[in-house]
């Protein structure tokens, strides 16, 4: 069938893939959207994600439903936040530090508790066949788009029109730009991000589930491969727009299907490099978008990062 | 001020006065040894919590630990040959934290620097050892100060933030070495497991005499005694330090900031490639994927439990080095899975950096509060 097709084989696999491959993405990237715009950093989302993917799937595979599976993922993903949101309340602490402890803390756990589930098979999350009109099999198999995908897509949206138009929106920008005026507001800055953090951890547990439950669909020690981390870059790419977000996840997710796309098509050489196409990517943005001079249009005032 | 008591000047002081003084200095002292030490402590009961919540025995967890880490000849030494990477990987995250940068990507110097000492030894494989293995480890050490450095120049050039960028090149080291291991540099004669071409037996870094522990542990704390020296006792380091505390300041000063961003960075990372020669030359005998053993992320582990003082990284290492090295006994005698060690280490990396909020507070180390309280 590859011969068939030729290289459209390749295109059309890339998008497929980048749908299957952007979905965490667009939901760590929209979780961590959320710590960032109240003004913390959580480098932690990697273990979040890790930890998401292992309970997730051992929910699932225990109860035998792929959506409890992905509820506990997300309740998870809100511990780990907290968690996080809750140390960095403490004075003189680093929260890029407490991330990079989370990130080591949540994979530890994931594997201590995962060994017995690498084995058994859990139940899959749905998906909805879009590709129905076409005859070729190829592109059938490209837009058997997962529902999260879809729920993706309203999150972003829904999170950009909170962003702008809701109290709850305001409230965080304001403690992200500028923790003085937030407090001469009325505002605990602390307990706004603490909850911000939470809430970015749900989205990254969530994505977890994804990781293990749908694509690539089962539980492993290698799962995650700095989606967590990448979805940190992603953000700063995406100029802390949710819109946005979800375009910049469908370009890494593209990058992420270019290694297995290729193999698919029977390229077999440079395997390993093909795989770090979005490692570089993300490198490559980051070293076009950022300045030394400027600052960042739109960053959050208080952000550790972008100082 | 606190520079001025600290530095001295207390000579020719009244004999009680300068007995106060070095009292306060005492004081101050313990502070930032008693901290570290109780959160290290602390993490320890913690895990021991979490070890009773999952039905096993604390107590056998660290007779166990103290056993395979620490309790007989045989266990010091495979101790002291695992910190000796660890000491180097540190030294990857303490280095450039003194300009305030958070560097987590050393992984990519060590593999990087394994890559480029065993792709250099067939080169010169008829050289004498004595010439071939310092050849060795300029190729390590170059690899992964470029690396780590090209890190620092990123940021200082394009504002890059440090600790995402190195991150990213680890992966992508890994990458790089995981391609010319199974490709371009791969010795067909590896079936099993791709590797380089053995590096020639005159290029084996031989063991520290009377002792089953290789040379790296030495070279290991020489570059934490140096980089103490550099950090604490020249200007390049006292001008690190202003800089990582007030970059604008630094540059009103006239600091070249950013030669000593790029030199910090490249330096640490130079360390990191040494850690990975190591590996290549004591203990593998190729490059192939057991370089990626982890070492750059416990580094920066006793990185931050040292206060990124490059001194306190020594026993720091070595207590890492000797709960790695009694992973297996634990493992087999108390069926726990590999990731327990990965448990208690994100644990202590957790409550070390909580300690943080706790400088200062306390009056038995801060003698100024003393007098007011």
């Amino acid at each position: 069938m590859e011969g068939e097709l030729g290289w459209w084989g390749v295109v059309i696999a890339i998008i497929g893939g980048a749908i299957r491959v952007s979905t965490p993405f667009i939901f760590v990237s929209l979780g961590e959207t959320i710590t960032e715009k109240s003004g913390r950093i959580n480098l932690g989302l990697e273990g979040t994600l890790v930890f998401g993917a292992m309970i997730g799937y051992a929910v699932a595979y225990l109860t035998g439903s792929a959506w409890i599976g992905l509820l506990v993922a997300g309740a998870s993903g809100s511990v780990f936040g907290a968690f996080h949101g809750w140390i960095c309340s403490f004075p003189r602490v680093n929260d890029i530090a407490v991330g990079i402890a989370l990130m080591l803390f949540g994979t530890g756990l994931a594997f201590f508790f995962g060994k017995p589930y690498i084995a058994p098979v859990a139940p899959d999350l749905p998906a909805i066949a879009l590709g129905g009109w076409s005859d070729i099999p190829q592109v059938r198999d490209a837009l058997r788009v997962n529902v999260l995908f879809i729920i993706g897509i309203a999150a972003a949206i829904g999170l950009w029109w909170a962003f702008r138009r809701t109290r709850i929106g305001l409230i965080v920008r304001t403690v992200g730009d500028s923790a003085d005026a937030a407090r001469a507001l009325g505002y605990n800055v602390n307990r706004v991000r603490w909850l911000s953090t939470a809430a970015g951890g749900v989205l990254a547990g969530i994505a977890g589930g994804y990781l293990s439950l749908y694509y690539p669909g089962s539980w492993n020690e290698g799962i995650s491969s700095g989606q967590g981390l990448m979805a940190v870059a992603l953000v700063i790419f995406a100029r802390w727009n949710p819109i946005a977000c979800f375009w910049a996840a469908l370009l890494f997710g593209g990058a992420g299907a270019l290694g297995p796309a290729l193999q698919g098509a029977g390229v077999t050489g440079g395997y390993y490099l093909f795989n770090a196409a979005p490692y570089v990517l993300t490198l490559a943005i980051m070293i076009l978008t950022q300045s030394k001079r400027r600052a960042l249009t739109g960053a959050p005032g208080e952000l550790s990062i972008t100082r | 001020m606190a520079v001025v008591t600290e530095g001295g000047g207390t000579g020719a002081a009244p004999p009680e006065m300068a007995g106060r003084a070095i009292g306060d200095w005492i004081a101050r002292r313990a502070e930032s040894i008693a901290i570290p030490l109780g959160a290290l402590i602390a993490g320890l009961l913690l895990f021991g919590v979490f070890l009773i919540l999952n039905g096993k025995s604390p107590i056998q967890f660290y007779e166990l630990m103290y056993q395979g880490g620490f309790g007989t000849s045989f266990s010091i030494q495979n101790t002291l040959t695992r910190a000796a990477p660890l000491l180097l990987a540190a030294l990857c995250v303490a280095l450039p934290a003194r300009l305030g940068l958070v560097v987590i990507g050393g992984e990519g110097a060590i593999v990087l620097g394994g890559l480029g000492a065993a792709a250099i030894a067939p080169v010169i494989s008829t050289w004498p050892g004595f010439l071939g293995i310092p050849i060795m480890g300029i190729a390590a050490a170059l690899m992964g100060g470029l690396w780590i450095g090209a890190v620092g120049a990123l940021r200082h050039y394009r504002g890059v933030n440090e600790t995402i960028a190195s991150l990213l090149m680890a992966y992508i080291a890994i990458a790089l070495m995981n391609h010319f291991v199974e490709g371009p540099l791969r010795d067909p004669a590896s079936l099993n497991k791709p590797s380089t071409e053995p590096i020639p037996d005159a290029f084996w870094v031989g063991e520290i005499p009377g002792m089953s522990v290789h040379w790296g542990l030495v070279v290991g704390i020489i570059a934490c005694i140096v980089s103490w020296i550099l950090i604490d006792r020249t200007t390049w380091g006292f001008s690190a330090r202003v800089a990582g505390g007030n970059v604008r300041a630094a540059q009103i000063q006239g600091l070249p900031v950013g030669r000593l961003i790029i030199g910090f960075t490249a330096l640490g990372g130079a360390f990191a490639g040494l850690a990975g020669m190591f590996e290549v030359a004591a203990v593998q005998g190729s490059a192939n994927a057991s370089l990626e053993a982890g070492y750059g992320y416990t580094g920066i582990l006793i990185a931050f439990l040292a206060r990124h003082n490059p001194l306190a990284i020594i026993p720091f290492g070595i207590l890492l080095g000797g709960i790695e090295a009694s992973n297996g006994l634990i493992q087999r005698r108390m069926d726990l899975p590999d990731a327990t060690v990965l448990v208690l280490e994100g644990l202590l990396f957790v409550v070390i950096l909580l300690s943080d909020t706790l400088y200062g507070r306390f009056k038995i180390f801060n003698p100024e509060k003393r007098g007011a309280g």
